[in-house]
């Protein structure tokens, strides 16, 4: 590969026969090594800034459990339940896109692609039906914000409406943030299939693939940790 | 060049490659983008030393006559806010650090090249955001912005102001993580853990810093700016919300970030103490993971900002011991580099001046950190000048002289030329004097009772402010100073030899100003960092360079 003139492509030499090799690593191993510690990094800041909204979370819920509880009611969690099945089911399908992609199995990995992405979208639709509830109970935190429930196991006691803002504030800040990264997630994959397409991975390079794949699953977990903190507070009647 | 020079043709190096706009805007080179950082962080100093100046020139007299209050707040937020995320953070990492990670490590560039010229972008952007938001109205709430002020009172430009910061907190991230998987991942062959230069230690120390610390501030800064746009309740009281749980949040980020500032320099400042003593760092495995420690114990000591704010005496108790421990990795260092100068052959060039420099005010800093870390004396001085003397003890006559050694140190290899020694002396002298003379009457006006953040004062602290502003002068002349001479020797400065200093570390070995890939042949390291008994002895192990 000759010197490109664009100062954006790097010129590769010595490994002329890998086009996949970037110009500053000696082996295609240490350049996968590199991507993939990058990409373990770069999960542990997203740990952190998921981090400061769990230990909010963890605070107001001790503060103010009631409330927590009386608000966790009044979500969907058959709804809740049904999006944790779709985001398993799409972490399978990114692993079985890597599978396809390692052993030559071209129609496998596109279509686990193609699948991911259709998955990724049910997820934010099943989310979105349950954003327009929050705002069809005057549930959205702001100056129409109106709650008026009893405290679970306290039949007597009507929860604080400003507590339950607090919980509602950090439902739509949380989950609003793992939307976001799965909207950014659907986005990286659509760009992995036009890759896949184009017959850019060969069982010999697929790093792409696999490092997506690691976002995919780490936004997964996220939610795998919401759904009981946000849904499963309390739910006995 | 109209004229053609009558000397030899000029070797081709990273600067000289190619040239135009675009060929920088666009570049991917490590060394190139160390260098547009470089235009960058100089050109915010500036900025926030602009605001810092308006502050002394106001403090110069008891009554508020050159500024009103509003305008007052604003200065001094502003002056924080740049020096601290546009100047202090990204200084020493996104400049020494990104040209010599890779040179020291004997790598061709870093892990990632696009990431890293992303991270400047993502810097510009922050940047010109910051500097859009100031110039149309600005922020009155100080650097920390606390809450409930900054979410329910305040009328100034917090979103746009935090904005800005977080986008700048993903160039630092991205720069950090660079370097983490540089340092693992792209060490030349003999390059042991146990070889790697006392500065790669610093940088890496820094990074864990830099991605462990800075999302935690982008998610407060998220929670703020929607609690302010969608009055959300999460910090106001009256809805049930705890201000203080910001301030925990804000601190476990704000207190390392000191760290961020400070542990780059402490690397440079080894550099140069070694190689201006002529010998092998006393102690090298203690000052490596000193700077670890001081990483991971920075992130238990982030509640002593907070002792007066309201938490429980028992918490107080605890950051209170953790804050004394953290200064033990600290003066760890203080006292190898003390040991190191022993009985060394000691050079006075300006690097090194700068590096005394940095041990006299950085002991000074650390020493009356312990002070503000004991609970009885932190409630007499909290919010004085005394805690504002402190601070910059660490980020100015710490983390700037360390940044401005490491910059005369390093100029020869950076630009391929010398800079004028003796002005770079007088230079060295004037900053240690300028900054004396600026900050210590501070400590003394705090521990006598007056308070930072207000702009009028009672008459009988004026001597002391004259003398502060007289100093902030001499200081910026100080720092004028290197900026002109080192203009002048790109242009002026006689041709530097590959290795000026007669330095140990691979940097050295490679052609001034490197060329594009730093090395002609990958270098092979068989030799132990800081062998400058062997390198002064003659026994020489060049790595053959470029020609």
């Amino acid at each position: 590969m000759p010197d490109s003139s664009t100062a954006l492509q790097t010129p590769t030499h010595g490994h002329a026969d890998d086009p996949a090799l970037l110009h500053h690593f000696a082996e295609p191993e240490q350049q996968r090594n590199a991507a993939s510690l990058g990409m373990w990094i770069f999960l542990a800041t997203e740990v952190m800034f998921f981090g400061g909204l769990f230990c909010a979370y963890l605070i107001y819920r001790l503060k103010y459990f009631g409330e927590f509880a009386a608000a966790s009611q009044t979500l969907n969690w058959q709804l809740g339940t049904t999006n944790t099945a779709v985001l398993i089911c799409s972490s399978l399908t990114v692993v079985l896109a890597i599978y396809g992609a390692q052993r030559s199995k071209r129609a496998l990995m596109i279509g686990s692609l193609v699948l991911t992405i259709i998955l990724g979208f049910a997820f934010l639709g099943i989310k979105a039906d349950e954003y327009a509830e929050k705002f069809e109970k005057h549930h959205v935190p702001g100056p129409s914000f109106q709650f008026a429930e009893k405290i679970p196991g306290h039949p007597d006691q009507m929860a604080d409406p400003n507590h339950a803002q607090i919980y509602f504030s950090l439902y739509f800040v949380m989950t609003g943030l793992h939307a976001l990264h799965m909207i950014i997630g659907i986005g990286l994959f659509v760009w992995l299939l036009v890759a896949a397409v184009k017959r850019r991975f060969t069982p010999h390079y697929y790093t792409p693939l696999e490092m997506g794949g690691l976002y995919w699953h780490f936004v997964d977990i996220v939610w795998i940790y919401l759904f009981p903190l946000l849904y499963l507070i309390d739910l006995r009647k | 060049m109209a004229t053609a020079p009558a000397q030899p043709v000029e070797r081709e190096n990273y600067l000289n490659k190619r040239y135009g706009l675009w060929s920088w805007l666009t570049t991917i080179d490590h060394k190139r983008i160390a260098l547009l950082y470089l235009l960058s962080v100089t050109s915010m100093f500036f900025i926030g030393g602009f605001f810092a100046l308006i502050i002394r020139l106001e403090l110069l007299t008891p009554q508020g006559d050159l500024v009103q209050a509003d305008t007052y707040n604003k200065l001094f937020t502003q002056h924080g806010m740049v020096m601290v995320f546009f100047f202090l953070i990204p200084s020493i990492p996104a400049v020494l650090g990104n040209f010599l990670v890779p040179l020291m490590i004997g790598a061709k560039d870093l892990a990632f090249p696009r990431i890293n010229l992303l991270s400047w972008y993502l810097y510009i952007i922050g940047a010109i955001m910051m500097l859009h938001c100031m110039f149309t109205g600005g922020v009155d709430t100080g650097w920390t912005f606390y809450t409930p002020f900054s979410t329910a009172f305040t009328n100034t430009k917090i979103v746009e102001a935090g904005l800005a910061i977080f986008v700048t907190g993903f160039s630092s991230i991205l720069t950090g993580l660079n370097f983490i998987v540089t340092i693992h991942r792209m060490r030349a062959p003999g390059m042991t853990w146990s070889r790697l230069p006392l500065f790669i230690w610093a940088h890496y120390a820094t990074s864990i810093i830099q991605i462990l610390g800075t999302p935690v501030i982008a998610i407060t800064i998220v929670l703020v700016a929607v609690e302010r746009t969608l009055h959300l309740g999460i910090f106001d009281p009256k809805l049930g919300g705890d201000p203080l749980l910001f301030q925990h949040l804000f601190w476990f980020y704000s207190h390392p970030a000191v760290y961020i500032m400070i542990l780059p320099s402490m690397g440079v400042v080894t550099e140069i103490i070694a190689c201006f003593s002529r010998k092998r760092i006393f102690g090298y495995s203690f000052v490596a993971f000193s700077s670890i420690a001081i990483a991971v114990f920075g992130f238990l000591v982030w509640a002593h900002h907070m002792f007066v704010a309201g938490i429980s005496v028992y918490a107080a108790l605890v950051f209170s011991l953790l804050s004394y421990a953290v200064a033990v990795p600290s003066a760890v260092k203080v006292f190898n580099w003390t040991a190191t100068l022993y009985r060394g052959s000691i050079h006075y060039d300006a690097p090194m001046l700068y590096a005394f420099g940095f041990l006299g005010l950085f002991t000074i800093g650390g020493l009356t950190g312990l002070f503000l870390a004991a609970l009885g004396i932190n409630v007499h001085v909290t919010d004085t000048y005394f805690v504002v003397a402190h601070f910059h003890y660490i980020m100015v006559g710490g983390a700037v002289m360390g940044y401005l050694g490491g910059m005369h140190f390093w100029w020869p290899k950076i630009s391929g030329k010398l800079y004028p020694e003796g002005w770079a002396r007088l230079a060295a002298l004037i900053v240690f004097i300028g900054f004396n003379l600026t900050f210590f009457p501070q400590f003394i006006l705090g521990y006598v009772g007056m308070p930072r953040r207000y702009y009028q004062y009672p008459p009988e602290y004026q001597v002391l402010n004259v003398l502060s502003t007289a100093g902030a002068t001499v200081l910026g002349i100080g720092y004028l100073l290197p900026m002109i001479y080192f203009l002048w020797s790109m242009r002026y400065g006689k041709p530097a030899p590959d290795n000026p200093w007669n330095a140990a570390g691979l940097e050295w070995k490679t052609a001034s100003p490197p060329p594009t890939f730093n090395f002609d042949e990958e270098p092979v390291v068989t030799w132990e960092a800081y062998n400058y008994e062997e390198i002064d002895a003659g026994h020489k192990e060049e790595v053959p360079v470029a020609g």
